[in-house]
């Protein structure tokens, strides 16, 4: 919402400079973001006249103008714009003088030719521009006289220095979506006076004769006011009205359509002046506006040149025949549209529900400037005032206008005024502050609440009908804490109820992570969101959660597996000559639930890439992961889709299968364009958090000598080498305190499909020295054990 | 040899074993040389053997001119002993000299940016008595919207671009807009007080450009207690933004409106590139916007069940992307999540 100074103190005096005024705007609630200032910077810019043009000897893109600029001599002037014409009036930076982007003039040669100053466009100047090229003041004896040559272009052109403030409203401040709204507020932190304008009562009988209006629905409109104008010569604004218009960002269209929207600008009240000759007529009688309930497959060509379905919820405004002609609060039709042709108007001033135009607004994908005013709810109480203001102002612009009279209207249903009651000890007890009851009414008064007292701690606080936003005690509450100014509010620590800390889960992520960038892998962080393609490519067929209104079909899935997100970073770094990436994530995958209307489960999955690398650095690390996990896991050979169907393993910790490790299919690899091994494993942190249970209990570290065994079994190829290891360690028995996998072996000596295994065992015990004869049973024990099963020789 | 007299062989035996000594090469030589110069069979131990023939005056004197030799000798090895061992280290010394810089630095992990940026404001904040909690990214209607006073249609909806997901009846179940609906989750599960801070990644639709990415990360916090005032909000605030940015940076609240606080407002703190005084990054202001914050709505205590006259509470957030990006020098977001590692490891 931009806002003008000089506009703003139409209303109140407003003392203090642009930035101050500016501070105190952001510090109600109204932020400021940005501040233009109108001709600033233009002090040095004078009137001149082109007496001729002259092509320059060494240039096409740049003429030679000589100005007169009521000097003894005329002025040579380079200038790469041709919009100008020998007569023309055209502004000027002489020699010297300061753009207002900071630009200094100086005298200079352009291609051998000396310029004695600078032409200037609009821009150039800071001033709003239709047209490209040299702001041409006055063609031949036109819009300026003549003595305006040499004269300061801010006298020649009455411009006033001021200032545009570019306003971010919130949602709960329709009012402020007003000149006169931003002025109350702002004149109430002041303490200044504030003051609607007063246009004159409109005079008249009702013209029945020439408007009718029919109320059809009242839960869509609160109140439906026209006013007739006849006379009316459309045409071309005054200076004064287009520039304010431009200021605030509205383009000047005609007189009428300029005076609509500078009220509604003004006074925050959208309204809407209809060609009146347009509208079919009862029988010959008068016109007819019927505000209802749009009825579906009706159709309407808004002001915009689309035609539009309408449907079921969207309001809509009919005539005599019953035909649509505006869509209520959101957009006039086109053909009753205003144009230059026409000399009579109907001109709406209504209050719609918010709701309706809400809904509408979003059912036709149209937003205005109208129904971002309606939808956050109007005035209802500004009508009069509006319908006053555009009369006056409309008299002003064409004087021909002739009011018929006053305003035809019929009310549907109206908000009631809200009476609030506000206690002194919530307000205290809600901003920390200490007032008194006698503190508040000061406060709220000037921006229009009634206060009166009730109690000691209670005040009765009726909300003016442009506050819609507030109907709570608590919303009251903000208005006192709003002109109290926030920064004025009291500051302190809470006593702090509640002791601070990470839940177990959050902790065991740390040292997760931790453990990972220990090994030299990076934290990724891929998007969750996928196409089904990426799910295809990396080989995962799965149920998967959909996006039901995507913005890109490359984002329209939720991932069930960290894997394609991994993979395709993988394959990112590669693409740019870093093959061997490590990279890990921990974060959440989505898994349907198989009852409708349930939410799909998030477990919380951590995985590992290790590009460049195979299947066992995969394992290795994650045993480093089991290992800060606190679980002990074993891995069953198996081929998980998208994984290398021989090099790959799940892993289970007890009966729960919490993960896989191994490599990425090279099938997959091959489609990602990632030259292989990519080694993988992934844990299910859910799955094991459950599986970790209480921290075990400490052993004795022995005293006594240990001694080491080493055993060599032949295996069979088909046997993982994991049911050995687990074979020996169960025959063994407690007095095993650590048993290490030190050597493997094929070739000549073993038979073909079988490998040696040696591991080396140490034996001891907490209380005493092993004798040599306990040693000899433990070994025959896990000899004769491993025999059995799973069938290892001794070699 | 034997015919001279034996201060005289005794000089002379120790002037040759001086050359002998000095002329040995190694430690294993020189040992060898000691166990002859002052072994059993060695001259000074056979000179020994003849003092029995002497007079006991003689024996007396030849005897301790005797062991006067054998000290010279053995000082003599020692000292050579000593040197030799020097020499030795020294030699193994220089042929182990290696050079460390030879090598390849190591590649080591790094966390995510936003990981770090996270992990920073737990802690500040578990410091500061808070709790962290978690909850659902895909959430329903209720828990993303109604809960926090947004009931269906209500206008301020559309301050959300809102992803909706395949789960129940259309436009029940949706990726949450922000990390509000966990406190909602939390109040319903706890009763107060509660102090507690919701960290976590949350999902706009949003065109992805250099500010906006679909997918980003908050962290929100609510207190609620009997007692707790705006007031309360501005001093949490205040201290924590002095115990993340810095002792020097201040913040400031100003009114603003969202519909699950009130009064509600916008949480800046003074730009930490400039101090304050004004540059490009803070647009000229001198401050910086962070986040929201506010009063808890009594709609919102009234939709968990809070009693609203008894308990009041807090709320603020903000987002944790663009705030730790800004601070890096990130122009754009997108680099964020590429998982580019020259960007990852520079962290």
């Amino acid at each position: 919402m931009k806002v003008l100074l000089s506009w703003l103190r139409d209303f109140a005096p407003l003392a203090g400079d642009v930035e101050y005024l500016g501070d105190q705007m952001s510090d109600l609630g109204m932020a400021v973001e940005s501040i233009d200032q109108l001709g600033a910077g233009l002090g040095e810019i004078v009137v001149a006249r082109v007496v001729a043009l002259r092509a320059h000897p060494d240039a096409d893109r740049i003429q030679i103008v000589d100005v007169d600029a009521g000097g003894e001599t005329l002025l040579q002037v380079c200038c790469g714009a041709f919009n100008m014409a020998e007569g023309d009036l055209v502004p000027l930076a002489p020699v010297g003088a300061t753009l207002p982007d900071g630009m200094s003039i100086g005298r200079r040669k352009m291609r051998g030719e000396w310029s004695e100053g600078m032409l200037c466009s609009p821009a150039e100047l800071g001033l709003p521009a239709d047209d490209d090229g040299i702001m041409i003041l006055g063609r031949g004896d036109d819009a300026l006289d003549g003595s305006a040559v040499g004269a300061l272009l801010v006298d020649a052109l009455g411009i006033e220095t001021d200032a545009v403030f570019d306003l971010e409203i919130n949602p709960n401040r329709p009012d402020a979506l007003s000149v006169a709204g931003v002025a109350r507020d702002l004149a109430a932190r002041l303490g200044e006076p504030f003051a609607l304008p007063e246009p004159p009562p409109l005079v008249g009988g009702t013209p029945a004769d020439s408007v009718e209006v029919r109320l059809v629905d009242a839960d869509l409109c609160g109140r439906f006011a026209v006013m007739s104008v006849d006379g009316v010569t459309v045409g071309t604004s005054p200076a004064w009205l287009r520039r304010r218009l431009e200021a605030v960002g509205l383009r000047s269209v005609n007189n009428v359509v300029d005076v609509s929207n500078y009220v509604m600008w003004e006074l925050g009240l959208p309204n809407h002046a209809y060609d009146r000759d347009t509208l079919a007529r009862l029988d010959g009688g008068p016109v007819v506006l019927s505000p209802r309930w749009a009825r579906p497959g009706e159709r309407i060509t808004t002001l915009d040149g689309i035609e539009r379905e309408l449907a079921t919820g969207v309001g809509v405004i009919a005539d005599a025949d019953d035909v649509a002609v505006a869509v209520a609060g959101v957009m006039g039709g086109a053909s009753t549209e205003v144009t230059s042709s026409t000399t009579a108007l109907a001109v709406e001033f209504a209050w719609w529900q918010p709701m309706a135009v809400a809904v509408a607004s979003r059912l036709l994908g149209l937003r205005s400037e109208a129904s971002a005013r309606y939808e956050r709810g109007c005035d209802p109480g500004a009508i009069e005032l509006a319908a006053r203001r555009f009369a006056q102002l409309l008299v002003e612009v064409c004087p021909t206008a002739v009011l018929s009279g006053g305003l035809v209207e019929s009310c549907g249903e109206l908000p009631d005024p809200t009476v609030v009651t506000v206690r002194t000890s919530r307000v205290n007890r809600l901003l920390g502050t200490a007032l008194a009851t006698t503190d508040i009414p000061p406060l709220l008064t000037p921006i229009g609440f009634g206060c009166t007292g009730v109690g000691d701690d209670e005040l009765s606080v009726t909300i003016p009908s442009w506050r819609p936003d507030t109907s709570t005690e608590t919303d009251v509450i903000e208005e006192v804490a709003r002109h109290l100014g926030y920064a004025n509010l009291p500051v302190r620590r809470p006593a702090q109820p509640t002791t601070g800390g990470l839940s177990e889960r959050q902790m065991l992520r740390r040292r997760v992570r931790s453990t990972l960038v220990g090994l030299g892998a990076s934290e990724a962080m891929p998007t969750p969101l996928l196409s089904s393609d990426d799910l295809a490519t990396v080989g995962i067929e799965v149920p998967v959660v959909t996006i039901t209104n995507p913005l890109a079909a490359e984002e329209s899935v939720l991932r069930p597996s960290l894997r394609p997100g991994l993979l395709r970073a993988v394959a990112h770094n590669s693409a740019h000559r870093n093959p061997d990436v490590s990279l890990f994530e921990v974060g959440k995958v989505f898994v349907p639930a198989d009852a409708p209307g349930v939410l799909p489960a998030e477990p919380e999955f951590v995985a590992v890439v290790l590009a460049g690398r195979s299947a066992p650095s995969a394992v290795s690390t994650l045993d480093r992961l089991c290992d800060v996990l606190g679980v002990t896991c074993e891995l069953d050979a198996a081929s998980p889709a998208g994984m290398h169907p021989t090099r790959s393993a799940v892993v289970r910790v007890g009966h729960t299968t919490v993960g896989l490790v191994g490599e990425i299919d090279p099938g997959v690899l091959e489609r990602l364009g990632v030259v292989g091994p990519v080694a993988w494993c992934e844990v299910d942190l859910d799955a094991v958090t459950g599986a970790g249970g209480s921290p075990h209990p400490y052993r004795p570290v022995s005293r006594f000598p240990s001694t080491d065994i080493d055993l060599a079994f032949v295996l069979a190829d088909s046997v993982p080498a994991s049911v050995l290891r687990s074979a020996i360690a169960t025959a063994a028995g407690p007095l095993l305190v650590a048993l290490e996998l030190f050597d493997v072996y094929r070739g000549p000596g073993i038979e073909q499909g079988s490998r040696s295994i040696t591991h080396r065992l140490r034996l001891q015990a907490v209380d005493r020295t092993l004798t040599e004869a306990e040693v000899g049973e433990v070994r025959d024990a896990v000899v004769a054990a491993v025999a059995t099963d799973p069938g290892a020789r001794l070699r | 040899m034997s015919d001279l007299p034996l201060t005289q062989r005794l000089d002379a035996l120790v002037a040759s074993a001086a050359d002998l000594v000095a002329g040995t090469g190694d430690l294993d030589a020189l040992h060898a040389l000691d166990v002859e110069l002052t072994g059993r069979r060695s001259l000074l131990v056979e000179a020994k053997r003849e003092l029995g023939s002497l007079e006991e005056d003689d024996r007396r004197a030849a005897g301790q001119a005797i062991n006067e030799a054998r000290q010279r000798v053995e000082d003599l090895i020692a000292a050579r002993r000593s040197e030799l061992a020097a020499q030795q280290r020294q030699a193994r010394i220089e042929a182990e000299r290696l050079d460390l810089t030879e090598r390849e630095p190591a590649r080591t992990g790094r966390l995510h940016l936003v990981t770090q940026a996270r992990d920073h404001l737990e802690d500040v904040f578990v410091g500061m008595g808070f709790t962290v909690a978690e909850g659902p990214e895909v959430e329903t209607d209720f828990y993303n919207f109604e809960a926090l006073n947004l009931p269906p249609s209500h206008p301020a909806r559309g301050m959300w671009d809102t992803f909706y997901v395949d789960v129940g009846d259309p436009g029940t179940v949706l990726l949450r807009t922000h990390t509000s609906p966990v406190q909602i989750r939390v109040m319903e599960a706890t009763e107060p007080p509660i102090c507690s801070i919701m960290p976590g990644r949350v999902y706009r639709r949003d065109t992805a450009d250099a500010t906006h990415t679909p997918v980003f990360h908050q962290i929100e916090g609510l207190v609620v207690d009997e007692g707790i005032s705006f007031a309360d909000l501005a001093g949490t605030l205040d201290a924590f933004t002095r115990a993340y940015f810095g002792r020097q940076v201040r913040s400031r609240l100003r009114p603003s409106y969202f519909p699950f606080t009130e009064p509600s407002a916008e949480y800046d703190i003074s730009c930490v590139f400039c101090g304050g005084v004004g540059c490009r990054s803070c647009g000229g202001t001198g401050w910086l916007e962070l986040g929201g914050c506010g009063m808890v709505h009594p709609n919102v205590f009234a939709a968990v069940g809070y009693d609203p006259e008894r308990w009041t509470g807090f709320a603020f957030g903000f987002g944790i992307d663009r705030m730790t990006a800004q601070r890096h020098g990130v122009d754009d977001l997108r680099d964020l999540f590429t998982n580019d590692i020259r960007f990852l490891e520079q962290f």
